[in-house]
């Protein structure tokens, strides 16, 4: 067969590729900017099926015909994504089978996070995947989960070993064309975590992971797939730490949950990415898309604290497609400094008797400005469809703002909708209360904040409400007006 | 153990306290009395050291501390101790975490170890009883949806919880009933001791067929102007202050 000129292109694409993986290869890392070229690195990289390539090609092309969105309530610069790397790996890469092999500099940073897995396989009932950077480092209480047919790994695991879930699921909850972010995302998406559980299976134990931004410059694209089968139950954790950096780094993650009939999903975050100094500098952008599907007498709720983040553009939403199924949000967003949240939900009713409550807590110090914003929507189909809001706002300065934006639709005259929200200021006669009796000002205002927000932190699992609350007290140091 | 010399302060620009003395000793119960805007509140605020209130004269001596250097909450780990004419609500924050911090953050200051739980819920156990508070109030958030008098027994369990040395009662008896006024007398006289005093404010010589007073002040115009046995209130009761006043105008 003679070689032609078609024979040549191709020759000269593998060779870019071939340069592509080669360099940098010491750092696993790929060089800076995307291209259509840096999803196609990144795909290979992960030795990723043809589909899984298509489907990041396609978001790409998408992606390229969209405008960064800026309806939001926060101002920041726009990340330059020529300037981002799009992919990198801690070494060493390579299959672990105990905790000895993992890099003891990796360890002494969880434990630093107060997450040593030595402490953590003790716990019982917590298994944690533990994601660095981009790529699963180690993950433990496989075994265990595995013997109830639970899947719980990274998302580049569940690509290789259960492609036919991902590929079934991927992408139907928050398709690439969403939104800007999940578009980006669904390109350049470089690990995650992955989880199933099989029919009428109760989780045994609450499912962490924690994320954690670790080298200078490199964007985070996370990808969760969490599927509930019919009859299922599963409690799961997310938290991440970030450490200090002058630079902004810029994390878009995408969540999808999927509760088929009858199953009971709760997913619960704190986020502590490193907000920026005292006058803004740095930070992390925090942009994510988590959305869930229930179907029939499903059941999702989320629960989430967040106190870090530059700028933090988040809405945990629910499709409540089933009858009878139940959507609930509740959420405590702390802004200081000069922090900017705008933070909320979606509750999309389409099934019959569906329910939905909203529940957020706004906390604003320093220079900060904290929006709640969420959309209740009662579709046409879903009769007798019920829905509360409460959203509260506390103001700790003269400085900072809170911002209120809800959206109610209504297209079915049987729902029942109801919306409460309150805006304070922490008083100066519950400060000197607690002053009198022995509480100083950081600690009375932990105390007022933390019993504003209890009917949020009740909501969370035992061990990260107590970490929950500390993380309201180290957020709020220093804000006092 | 408190001394206070021609004490003067003001909110904003107006002057309240006009040169005020008086001195309590260990053992002893004050009751400071006189009408409205005479400057009893006042008083209780600027020793318990609420910001608004700026002394722009005087000194006051406690227990060999100049008492006006101490921030809020280190008087309050000194021994001080205010109960409000109008306690505040805390909503989410409960009662007896409310206090567990208190007790233990005072202990921080005096460099012991957190109190021990047992401990603790042994002493919340003996000292509720004798304001006849109920499990129920100790578990809620602090005063929130109690009654007037509630939230006066439920000072007066701080009161019992965290021992102090002086204790200033502002017009603790304002708005009780006469059973609510008899449990929190009951808890004030049960708490005295010799080495701690009392410093009563009220408007009322009712509170004083409860609580004995070894001396009686009548405030007036931001000084005492007279200072007499527990038959002062007595006095003032059957003839009011105009006698007082009168005779000082």
């Amino acid at each position: 067969m003679a070689y032609s000129e078609d024979d040549l292109k191709q020759d000269l694409v593998d060779q870019e590729y071939e340069f592509g993986f080669t360099t940098d290869v010491d750092s696993e890392k790929i060089p800076k900017g995307l291209t259509e070229e840096t999803v196609r690195i990144i795909s290979s990289k992960k030795e990723e099926p043809e589909w899984l390539l298509e489907y990041r090609l396609k978001a790409f092309r998408v992606f390229q015909g969209m405008t960064e969105p800026d309806w939001a309530h926060v101002t920041y610069e726009k990340p330059s994504l020529q300037d981002i790397v799009f992919y990198s790996a801690p070494k060493p890469k390579k299959e672990l089978a105990s905790l000895d092999e993992v890099d003891p500099e990796i360890l002494k940073t969880m434990e630093r996070l107060g997450i040593s897995l030595e402490e953590q396989k003790k716990l019982t009932g917590v298994a944690v995947d533990f994601v660095m950077d981009s790529v699963s480092v180690a993950t433990s209480f496989k075994e265990k989960l595995g013997e109830l047919g639970i899947i719980f790994c990274s998302f580049s695991e569940a690509v290789k070993d259960h492609p036919d879930l991902v590929k079934k699921y991927l992408g139907t909850v928050v398709p690439s064309s969403d939104n800007y972010y999940a578009a980006l995302n669904s390109a350049v998406f470089s690990d995650g975590s992955f989880c199933y559980i099989p029919k009428g299976t109760k989780c045994p134990m609450e499912l962490s992971t924690y994320f954690r931004i670790n080298e200078s410059g490199t964007g985070q694209f996370e990808r969760t797939l969490l599927i509930a089968d019919k009859g299922s139950y599963v409690s799961y954790l997310e938290g991440c730490t970030a450490p200090q950096r002058d630079e902004n780094q810029l994390h878009a993650a995408v969540v999808e949950l999927i509760a088929l009939d009858d199953a009971e999903i709760k997913y619960s975050t704190v986020q502590n990415w490193y907000p920026g100094d005292k006058d803004g500098v740095g930070g992390v952008f925090n942009f994510v898309t988590k959305r869930g599907v229930c179907e029939q007498n499903a059941k999702i709720s989320w629960t989430q604290v967040e106190t870090g983040s530059a700028i933090t553009w988040k809405y945990p939403s629910c499709i409540l497609k089933g009858n009878n199924s139940v959507g609930e949000f509740y959420s405590v967003a702390v802004t200081n400094n000069h922090q900017m949240a705008d933070t909320g939900t979606k509750m999309l009713h389409v099934g019959k008797n569906t329910k939905s409550t909203i529940i957020s807590k706004g906390i604003s110090a320093g220079n900060s400005h904290n929006s709640y914003r969420g959309l209740v929507k009662i579709g046409k189909g879903a009769d007798n469809s019920r829905n509360f809001s409460q959203c509260d706002s506390l103001l700790m300065t003269d400085t900072c703002g809170a911002h209120t934006y809800p959206y109610i639709e209504c297209e079915n005259s049987t729902a029942q909708l109801e919306h409460e929200a309150t805006t304070s200021k922490i008083g100066e006669d519950q400060k000197f209360y607690c002053l009198q009796r022995g509480i100083g000002e950081e600690k009375a205002i932990s105390l007022i904040v933390n019993g504003y927000a209890k009917e949020v932190l009740n909501k969370l699992p035992m061990e990260f409400a107590v970490e929950a609350q500390k993380l309201l007290e180290i957020s709020l140091e220093g804000s006092v007006g | 153990m408190l001394k206070v010399k021609n004490l003067h302060a003001s909110v904003g620009d107006k002057e309240i306290l006009k040169g005020l003395d008086i001195e309590v000793k260990a053992g002893e119960i004050h009751a400071v009395m006189g009408p409205n805007g005479s400057g009893k509140s006042t008083l209780s605020s600027v020793l318990a050291g609420r910001d608004e209130y700026e002394v722009t004269a005087g000194e006051v001596d406690y227990l060999g501390k100049e008492l006006l250097e101490l921030n809020p909450e280190e008087r309050s780990w000194e021994g001080i101790f205010l109960a409000f004419q109008y306690p505040v609500e805390i909503p989410g924050v409960s009662n007896i975490n409310f206090l567990k911090t208190a007790i233990n953050e005072r202990r921080k200051y005096f460099e012991q170890e957190p109190i021990a739980a047992k401990d603790f819920l042994k002493m919340v156990k003996e000292k509720s009883t004798l304001v006849e508070l109920s499990d129920k109030l100790k578990n809620r958030s602090v005063n929130v949806g109690f009654s007037g008098g509630e939230k006066k027994r439920n000072e007066i369990f701080q009161m019992a919880m965290l021992e102090p040395k002086l204790s200033i009662l502002d017009e603790t008896d304002s708005g009780l009933d006469i059973d609510a006024l008899r449990i929190v007398a009951h808890g004030v006289n049960t708490l005295k001791s010799k080495h701690n005093a009392t410093i009563l404010i009220t408007h009322y010589q009712r509170l004083l067929d409860y609580i004995i007073p070894d001396f009686v002040h009548v405030l007036y115009d931001g000084r005492i102007i007279k200072t007499g046995g527990k038959e002062l209130a007595l006095e003032l009761e059957e003839k009011g202050y105009d006698w007082l006043t009168k005779a000082k105008a």
